[in-house]
Parts: structure tokens; sequence; C-alpha cells
């Protein structure tokens, strides 16, 4: 079957007075695995309930394959859905769950029994058709629900926070095995999580939603190295960010923040505006103990460890710098003592590392 | 959980020899009847002698009948009510807590009358219709009389329960089956009723042993020809000697004991055990303009027929006649004076009996509670177990059972006991005693243990604990169970009209019963009944507070 693509257009929604969705426009390449990524409440189920046609009093439109859905009922839209709490039907057995859709569709029986008997093959549940869901461990009852979605052959395929109710080993293996149906099944496929580590190693691309505003989409790695906004930069993985003013003069580029004072930073950078944040990743930092040389084209900052979290890989330290704490990630090298609290330290950031955040 | 002491043994003896004297050895006495000859042996004669008599054969079969055309339309008007106000924003919550209250306060015997009025040969449909259109529905000859009036008053079990199953059922199970192609009637079928199945399996199972056990309608509407009232008839006009009466008791439990147990096993068979997990529930959807139209007029419809009952016997109550007309041409207080004069005695004896019923009640209900909850006394259980038999006992057999093991026994100060008004408490108690248990336990698991161990800390004994801590804690239950065993009894009928010896000891209810034998009682007998169902719906409205005002968060303690 050759994949769709999935396009929204300037989709809103309101439950009551609540905007839950504002303006959100959208398009998802045929065969891509996207993912929506927030917080919870930031509207990412609710957009993905209205692309499966839950949410039908939505303005803009949606279109599969260019064909706008808006009007369309769920049960015509052929966008299968595996819902959070699987929603397996306790009185139906395995198979009879996978056999449901394609019941409904009216196919002869031979053929319910072979697509059946596929896709339970593909999530290798093969010879658990007589089981109940209740008879299933919380991963076999996620597979059911993923097989039962698959047997109708959606032309677009939605999970909603499918590895949330596994425990924190079998979700790893989870989104790799599921990462790689997808890519087998080539189908258009979005992704609802909250969880950006689930987002960033399984997604293709990611649209990070807040406040039922899609605040960004872009690659993994687009959205770590290059968030176009404070929220961004906070969900996707950690950061320091600071508010300040930005000066020029005599071939030198000042920034001062009320949080860390006065800072140089390298001539070479461009920031957006007398006024904006700059924002720098814990691990980008080089942690020095004492006052080392400063090198040319990175930005220097002074201050005292306060605190640290021995992380296995690395060394979460809090730096105090002037009225700032700043989180530094540190390697870890094998029988390397950590610094106490107190020791004086500088922390020195290569000015590629350093984003500025307009506004 | 605290250590058994002689004291708690000789609390756990008393209440199961209460039990067994008064529950047990009475059905077990009838079973015995019915099973032996005259020498006490072994026999099925008896039975066979049953099935030989045309009329009993053919009231078995009417009473199948009634039961199970009872069941289908009560149904058929829970099931889309019930549906409608859980899946759609709408003013549910009213609509379900009044129409199922609403015939609770009436028992149905008491509407049974009014209805002859308002839907018999001439009564005022059929008067409307017979005029406007030249026809006439049989809404109430014979066995369809029993089928309308027991539909109209049983069916709110089978909503209540459905519209619990139903709001427990994640919505998420639905969305899938509409996801995966399925929508309307289809998805009812085969996703949304199968998992409300145990609630629906619940309340028709309750309905259907209601109708099949109920004395109190076929008798007042004049039908004979089913089980209940023959059993009734030969016990009073034959005697208590005629074997008859007891194999049809013995039907009549089976049949209990089956659609109870039937139902108990169904929903343990299906593996519904399955966990939701955080799923998102969906607004509910709104009516579109259509629906509206046909989801208010069918509610309105079913209001109207289940007012109806009520409506009649006022009517009725305050008519100087009312006789081939639509409604009664002239009012009168007349009939409620008449009972007040000649009454009194029977509403006094209501509040005695009822009230002394519901004492006993949950002083057991609270002690068994107490022993079940928070003692390791071997076989506690059973208690438990001994009491939810008697939900399964219709008050007929009960009636019977007490009417032919409690003979000849004459007590110091009240005398035969089975001509004494202690006779109703013990009756009223016993077959209420499930639902006071049911409150009390509730309560009591709703009290935390540390509150007690902090009491015994201080130095309280077990005795003090349980009266200056539990008791008051369990309050709010307690006085639950105390309504609803008093506001049951207060309309309790088959029980009732065997054990009624004399008049003077008779109650309200077997007055109302007395009244409506004659056309001329029916007035007053109507008037009665309206002094019933105030005394009822006020109980049920108190009981309602009561429990509200005592809702889960207000006690301290509570278990998570």
């Amino acid at each position: 079957m050759t994949p769709v693509a999935v396009e929204l257009r300037n989709v809103a929604l309101a439950f009551g007075a609540t905007q839950v969705l504002r303006d959100i426009t959208l398009s998802v390449a045929p065969g891509e695995f996207f993912a929506l990524l927030g917080p919870s409440g930031s509207g990412k189920s609710t957009l993905l309930r209205l692309i499966a046609g839950f949410n039908r009093n939505q303005s803009g439109q949606v279109l599969i394959a260019g064909r706008d859905v808006s009007a369309i009922p769920p049960w015509r839209r052929d966008v299968g859905m595996v819902f959070q709490s699987y929603a397996l039907w306790p009185h139906m057995t395995v198979a009879q769950n996978a056999a449901f859709g394609l019941e409904e569709r009216k196919l002869p029986r031979e053929e319910i029994r072979r697509r059946v008997a596929a896709v339970l093959e593909l999530v290798e549940l093969t010879g658990l058709e007589a089981r109940r869901p209740g008879q299933l461990s919380g991963g076999q009852q996620q597979r059911v629900a993923i097989a039962r979605t698959l047997a109708i052959e959606p032309q677009v395929l939605l999970l909603d926070e499918p590895l949330s109710n596994l425990d924190a080993k079998l979700r790893v293996q989870t989104r790799q095995e599921l990462k790689k149906l997808q890519k087998r099944l080539n189908i258009t496929t979005i992704f609802v999580t909250h969880d950006q580590e689930e987002a960033m190693t399984t997604c293709d691309r990611i649209a990070v939603m807040d406040q039922g505003v899609i605040q960004q989409v872009g690659t993994p790695m687009e959205l770590f190295d290059h968030p176009v906004n404070r929220f961004v930069a906070q969900f996707v993985g950690s950061v320091n960010l600071f508010r300040g003013s930005f000066t020029r003069a005599a071939g030198t580029l000042r920034f001062s923040s009320p949080a860390i004072g006065e800072v140089a930073l390298p001539a070479a950078l461009e920031p957006p505006g007398a006024q904006g944040e700059i924002a720098f990743r814990p691990h980008a930092i080089r942690l020095t103990a004492g006052d080392p040389a400063a090198v040319e084209g990175e930005m220097r900052l002074t201050g005292t460890i306060e605190g640290e979290e021995f992380l296995g890989e690395f060394l979460r330290y809090e730096v105090q710098v002037a009225g700032a704490r700043v989180v530094v990630d540190h390697a870890h090298a094998r029988g390397e003592p950590s610094l106490p609290t107190g020791t004086p330290v500088t922390l020195s950031v290569a000015a590629e590392e350093i984003r500025f955040i307009a506004g | 959980m605290t250590r058994v002491t002689p004291g708690i043994v000789v609390i756990a003896l008393a209440i199961a020899a209460f039990l067994l004297a008064f529950l047990v050895v009475p059905v077990v006495t009838v079973v015995y009847t019915a099973f032996s000859n005259a020498e006490g042996g072994f026999t099925l004669a008896h039975l066979r002698a049953f099935a030989e008599i045309s009329l009993m054969r053919e009231s078995f079969a009417n009473s199948l009948y009634v039961a199970a055309m009872t069941v289908l339309f009560a149904s058929l008007l829970a099931v889309p009510l019930a549906y409608l106000t859980v899946r759609f924003r709408f003013r549910g919550a009213v609509v379900i807590h009044t129409l199922g209250v609403l015939p609770l306060i009436m028992p149905a015997f008491v509407g049974a009358a009014a209805m002859q009025l308002l839907f018999g040969r001439s009564g005022s449909l059929n008067l409307i219709l017979n005029d406007a259109f030249g026809f006439t529905v049989p809404l109430m000859e014979g066995l369809n009389g029993v089928i309308f009036v027991e539909t109209l008053h049983y069916f709110p079990f089978v909503l209540l329960n459905l519209a619990a199953s139903l709001a427990n059922i994640d919505t998420s199970m639905e969305e899938a089956g509409q996801n995966l192609g399925s929508s309307g009637v289809r998805l009812f079928r085969k996703i949304v009723f199968p998992l409300a199945l145990p609630g629906y399996i619940a309340g028709a199972s309750l309905v259907f042993i209601k109708v099949f056990d109920d004395l109190g309608t076929p008798l007042v509407l004049n039908v004979t020809n089913m089980l209940a009232p023959q059993a009734y008839l030969r016990v009073t006009s034959i005697g208590l000697e005629d074997p008859i009466g007891y194999v049809i008791c013995v039907i009549l439990v089976l049949f209990s004991i089956a659609a109870m147990g039937g139902s108990w096993w169904f929903v343990q068979r299906r593996d519904f055990a399955i966990q939701t997990r955080g799923g998102v529930s969906a607004p509910r959807r709104r009516l579109t303009p259509w629906q509206a139209v046909l989801a208010y007029g069918w509610i309105s419809a079913v209001m109207l027929l289940v007012l109806s009952p009520h409506l009649g016997i006022l009517l009725l109550s305050l008519s100087k006649v009312w006789s081939f007309t639509v409604f009664p041409e002239q009012f009168t207080l007349a009939h409620f004076a008449t009972v007040f004069e000649d009454s009194t005695r029977m509403i006094w004896n209501t509040f005695l009996y009822c009230g002394l019923a519901a004492l006993l009640d949950v002083v057991l209900g609270t002690a068994i509670a107490y022993l079940v909850l928070r003692t390791q006394l071997p076989g506690r259980q059973l208690l438990d177990h001994m009491v939810t038999v008697a939900l399964a006992m219709p008050g007929l057999v009960l009636g019977i059972g007490y009417l032919r093991t409690f003979r000849g026994v004459d007590l110091p100060l009240i005398g035969p006991l089975t001509a004494s008004w202690l006779i109703f408490v013990l009756a009223y108690a016993v077959r209420r005693l499930p639902f006071a248990l049911r409150s009390c336990m509730a309560a009591l698991s709703q009290v935390h243990v540390s509150l007690e161990e902090a009491a015994e800390n201080l130095g309280a004994s077990r005795w003090h604990t349980v009266m200056r801590v539990v008791v008051p804690l369990m309050m709010g239950g307690i006085l639950a169970g105390f309504v609803t065993s008093f506001v049951t009894a207060a309309g309790e009928i088959s029980e009732t009209i065997l054990l009624t010896s004399r008049e003077s000891l008779a109650p309200m209810s077997y007055g109302i019963y007395l009244y409506m034998q004659s056309i001329a009682g029916r007035g007053p007998g109507a008037a009665l009944g309206v002094i019933a169902v105030v005394l009822i719906g006020l109980g049920t409205w108190f009981s309602h507070r009561i429990v509200a005002s005592r809702s889960p968060h207000d006690v301290p303690g509570e278990k998570t």
C-alpha cells in the first residue's frame, strides 16, 4: 500500500470557553514516523483524537491523502488508533479483538481468518488467539492493541502514548520494535508522547506542543540544536537560560543579566537584538577547578560548586554563578573524585554551543 | 484485628442462633414438609400431585411468563434511558434519580387498583381511545395487568444497575470500536452492551425474582392462576397441612436461588477483570435536534407512565365516585376521614413493627459487620453468608415457614407467637437484614482501624471503643440501614397477608390490601395508600439526606 500524507490546516478546537487547540497547521509526509510531543494538557492527545475523528466540531481542515475528512465520522475514516489504555474488549478473545474491524468491513470469513493470523504473527502473538485480554501481560496487551489496529490496514496509524503503561525496560525494547515495524510497513504514523527521549529515539520528525499551539516542528536534532523558544529549549533536553541585554562596543560583545551579571560573549556571535536570552546545554560546558587561562572564542563564567548528583555517565553539578545556579554535566572518568561543595570553578562554553532566543 | 474473647464468641453464637431459628429452620421446615410423607419419610408424591393438577401447571407457566415478560418490557424501558443518560450531555442524573426512586416509594400492589381505573377495560385511557378511535387496549386484562404494573414498578432496578455499569466503561472501549469501523446500534450490540452486561444481568435477575415471587399485585388485580397466589390460597383455604403450598414454596425458593446464583456465576465467569489504565474519558456527546426530540419524548412518556399509579391513587383517594369516566367527577376528603377514624391502629402498628424490625436489623447488622471485619473469629463469614441467603427468600415462603414452624409456640406475656405482634417484627427484620448489613459493612469499612487502636491505646476497653468510637463513626450507614429497613417493611405485603391473624394486629399494608378487595373500600384504601407513600417517600428522602451528608470524605481516617 502506498503511504499517504496527513495535513492539518488552521485547525482549532474549543471545549466550551476553553481553547484547546489554536490554529494548528502541520503536514506529515507519507510514510513518516511523526511525534506530537508536549506536557500533559498541551493538546497533543486532543489533536490525535481529532485526526481519528473523535472531536469533529473543530474549525479548519484535516486532509488525509489530500482529501478533506473533517466531516467523516470515526468509523469511516480508515485511520487506525492505538489507545493509551489499549481499550481491548475484555469480553472478546485476542482473535476476536483482532477480527473486529474486519468483521465490521464485512470481509469474507476466510480472508478475516488469514489476516488475523498474519497480524498476530507480525506482533508475535501466534498461539495466544484464544486468550482473553485479562490473561495477558501488559506488553502482550499492547501488541494485541497494535495488531487489532493493523488488521484493518489503515491509511494512517495513530499511537496515543502506547508505551506509557509498560515498565521502563520493556518501554525501551518496545519502542525499538515499534520503530522497526513502522519502517517495515511503511505506514504514516503519528505518535503522541510526553517523553522527549521516546519521541527523539523513535520518530523522524517531532512537533513540540504547548497550550494548544505547535511551538516547533523539526527532526530531533534540529529541535535539540536549534530550539526556537524558551519552551522548546527547556522541554527538549536540559538547558541553562538567562535573560538580559546585549551591548557591542569596541569589537567586544557584552551580555548583562540580573542573574549572572556582566559577561563577555565571543565577538563572533550575532545576538538577535538588544534584548534576549542566551541558552547553553549542561553537557556543553567545560568545567575546570580554579581559574585557568582564558581561551579565545569562549564564554567564561566563574562560580563555586553548590551541589552534585552522580548519574553514572556524568556528574551533574550545580554551580553558583553570581545570583544564579548553572547546571553543568561533567563526564565521569573511572576513579575521578567529585569536586567538593565550595570549590571555585571556571565554566567555559564554546561560541557554537551558545544559542540566542529572541524576545 | 482483635483477639477472639469469650464475649465475642457469645455474641456470635447468639446471632447465629437467631438466624437459625428465624431464617434457616422455617425455610428448612417448608422444604421438609414439601418432601415428607405422613410418617416423616422422604417422598416425591407431593411434587407429583402438584404436577398432576392442571391449575398448578398453568400457574407455573403463567408465573414464568409474567416474570419473563416483565424483564423484557422493563429492559425495553430501561436500556435506552440508561444509555441516553450515561452517554449524552443531558440532565441525566436528575432523571435517573427521579425515575429510580418514584416507583419504589409506592408498593406495586398499592398502585394496582388505581391502574385498573386508568388503564383497565373501562379506564381513562380506553374510554378516550374508544371515543376517538373506536378500539380499546387490553393492558390490564389478566396476566397483562400484572406484567404492566410490575414493569412500571421494577424497571428502575434494570435502569440503575445498567446505568452504573455503563458509566464504568472506559469510553475508549467504545471509541476503539468506532475507530475500527463500528457505529450506532451495531456498536451498542457488539461492544457497549456486552461490557455493561454484568449490571444488566444483576438488574434483570432481580426483577425476575421479585416478580416471580410477588403475591400482592396479582391478588389485588384478582389474578390467582399464578404460583404465589396459589400457594397463599392453598395455605389459607385448605390449611397449613396442604402439602401443595409447600411444593410451590420450594419452586419459588429454587428459582430465586437459581436466578441469584446464575447472575453471580455469570458475572464471575466473564473475564471483566481487566482494569482500565488512565484512559481519557471523552466529553459526553451532544444530542442532535432530532435525537433530542426523541430522547425527551421517550423520557416524558416513561415519566408519565411511571407517575400514573401515583396520580391514580391520589385521584382515587380524593374521588367521591370514579366509574366509567376519564377522571373522577366529584372530589371529597371523606376517605381520609374514614381512614383516620378506622385505621389509626394500623398506622400505629406499622410504626411499631417496622420501627422495631429496623432497630433489630441495625443492631444485628452492626454486630455482624464488626465480627466479620474486625475479629478473627473462625467461621465469621458464615454469618454473612447466612444473612445473604435471606435475600433469596420470598416473603411468602418465610411467612408460611413461620406459621408452620412456630404454631403452638406460646410465649409468656406475648401469647401464641404466630398470633402476636412479635411475629411481624421478626419476619420483617429477617428479610431486610441483608440490606441493613450491607449498609453497616460499608460504613464500618470506611472507619480506619487506627481510630480504634488510638482509643484502645488511650485506655478504652473494647466495648467502650465500639460504643464511643466505632458506632458514632458508623452512624450514617446505620441510619441509612434503619430507614431502608423501615421503608421496605412498611410496603411489605406477602409476609403481612400471611401473618395477619386478626384485624387489630394488621399494619397499613394489610389495611390497603383489605380495603382494595371491595369497590366501596377503594377510596379509603387509596387514602391509606397515599399516607403510606408519603411516609415512605419522606423516609427515602431522609435516608438520601443522611447518606449525602455523611459522604465518605467527611469521615476521618478514610481507608485508602
